[in-house]
């Protein structure tokens, strides 16, 4: 529709087509915010981990870290040291770790300020297992997690360490787990956001109360369940 | 400068930019400078480390992006705003020529006006991107009220549209450099006669008939 506006004698005749350019650009915006999500999964496979690496719609990771760099633990020194309220405090090396059975899955990382990448595989050990061989005794609440990086921390309650896809990973993407990911061994809490599979895992304690951790403290929710996967496990009506 | 210098400037050039439309470009391009220069540290990330915390690089893209869209809203509600709201009109409404032209893409012939259709489109896109990037940013930063679906789509289009304005902000920038003139109009707010009956002859016919096309009543 044309708007004949400013038509004085001697100007010539004028459409009001620059705000229309302007919704329709901003039309543009809200259309990617309802179908972006499947635009960047159509994307991410069109770009590979290549390209998509570095272009917007790429699935690739965001590398987020609380001190601004990444501790470097060697494998031969690192160690996992599990205590609190526990039968037989222990402490675990690289070795003791891949000794112990391995759970594999892939799983769909994703990121709770909106960013995801499909089909990431990871390998580790249940955490149920290594609560198994310390002994949990009454009165424990939550594990309380420690970084080698002096700032990050995290929680869990004990009925959500025991789900089956709540892991201590080494390998991920198919080889060990890189520094900037979190490596040598991080924890890997699949049914729940990013921000709670603490990196550079480096001590956990059994303890008698949720102590929330860094993210936690700035606001996320204590329960980062995955929209959708909340379901019949552990429905966290905080989160929507 | 003396009376006398500019007694003699005011008899040659136009005023092309008052003090609040500089000062809100500069205000502007300022707010813009700490967005990308944080932006890219949070984007990229994975690729060269961190320099800063990163939490720290966070608050100042955020409320850097908040104050964004203020210096252009604060320069248009006031008394002090006629000739920012007449150029934002004069965005608006275009000729059947300039609709030629943009067709054409820049074939035809054509006598440009105060902003040929080029400065036209490029106003109205930065214009529309800050307010997608006020949203899809708000919705990043509070995305507990949105779904994992919508906080994905507003991560794809945050990121789409800061790669089209970081575009479009280099060809800005790089027009600039190579048009002195203009750039100087946007430090001292006014162009010689000569210059505007090159790079503005519709322009310069209006303000010498008195009259202002721009303004539709």
């Amino acid at each position: 529709m044309s708007l004949p506006t400013g038509q004085k004698a001697g100007s010539r005749p004028k459409k009001a087509v620059g705000r229309r350019v302007f919704i329709g650009i901003a039309a543009l915006g809200a259309l990617g915010v309802a179908v972006g999500g499947d635009v960047q999964n159509f994307l991410g496979n069109a770009l590979g981990s290549g390209l998509g690496g570095i272009l917007p719609g790429g699935d690739r990771f965001r590398i987020y870290s609380i001190t601004g760099q990444y501790p470097k633990i060697s494998r031969r020194k690192f160690r996992l040291e599990v205590s609190g309220l526990v039968e037989r405090p222990m402490t675990f090396t690289m070795d003791d770790l891949e000794a112990m059975p391995a759970t594999t899955f892939k799983k769909t990382f994703q990121c709770v300020t909106g960013w995801r990448v499909p089909d990431v595989e990871w390998q580790g050990v249940q955490l149920s297992h290594i609560l198994k061989k310390v002994g949990v005794k009454p009165g424990a609440v939550a594990l309380t997690f420690e970084s080698y990086d002096r700032a990050d921390t995290e929680s869990l309650t004990i009925d959500q360490a025991h789900l089956p896809d709540v892991i201590v990973a080494y390998q991920m993407l198919g080889a060990p787990v890189t520094t900037e990911h979190g490596g040598p061994v991080r924890l890997y809490v699949a049914p729940m956001f990013g921000y709670k599979s603490l990196k550079w895992l480096s001590a956990i304690r059994v303890v008698d109360r949720v102590e929330p951790g860094y993210w936690e403290q700035n606001g996320y929710p204590t329960n980062g369940w995955l929209d959708g996967t909340t379901g019949a496990a552990n429905p966290d009506p905080g989160l929507t | 400068m003396t009376i006398a210098e500019s007694a003699s400037e005011t008899a040659l050039r136009i005023l092309r930019f008052d003090r609040v439309q500089r000062t809100t470009h500069w205000a502007n391009a300022a707010l813009f400078g700490v967005l990308m220069a944080t932006a890219i540290p949070l984007y990229f990330g994975s690729f060269f480390g961190l320099v800063l915390e990163r939490h720290v690089i966070e608050q100042v893209h955020l409320w850097t992006g908040l104050s964004l869209p203020l210096p252009v809203i604060v320069s248009l509600i006031g008394p002090w705003g006629s000739q920012m709201r007449r150029d934002v009109n004069r965005f608006n409404y275009w000729t059947r020529d300039e609709i030629a032209w943009i067709k054409s893409l820049g074939k035809t012939g054509l006598a440009a006006e105060k902003f040929n259709p080029g400065q036209k489109l490029n106003a109205i896109f930065v214009g529309a991107s800050i307010l997608v990037m006020l949203v899809t940013g708000s919705m990043l930063q509070w995305f507990r009220f949105f779904s994992v679906s919508l906080r994905e789509g507003a991560t794809f289009v945050h990121d789409v549209f800061a790669l089209a304005v970081f575009v479009v902000v280099v060809g800005h920038i790089y027009m600039a450099l190579t048009h002195r003139d203009s750039l100087r109009s946007m430090f001292q707010g006014t162009v010689s006669e000569r210059w505007a009956s090159v790079h503005a002859p519709a322009w310069l016919k209006e303000l010498s008939a008195g009259s202002d096309p721009a303004q539709p009543e």
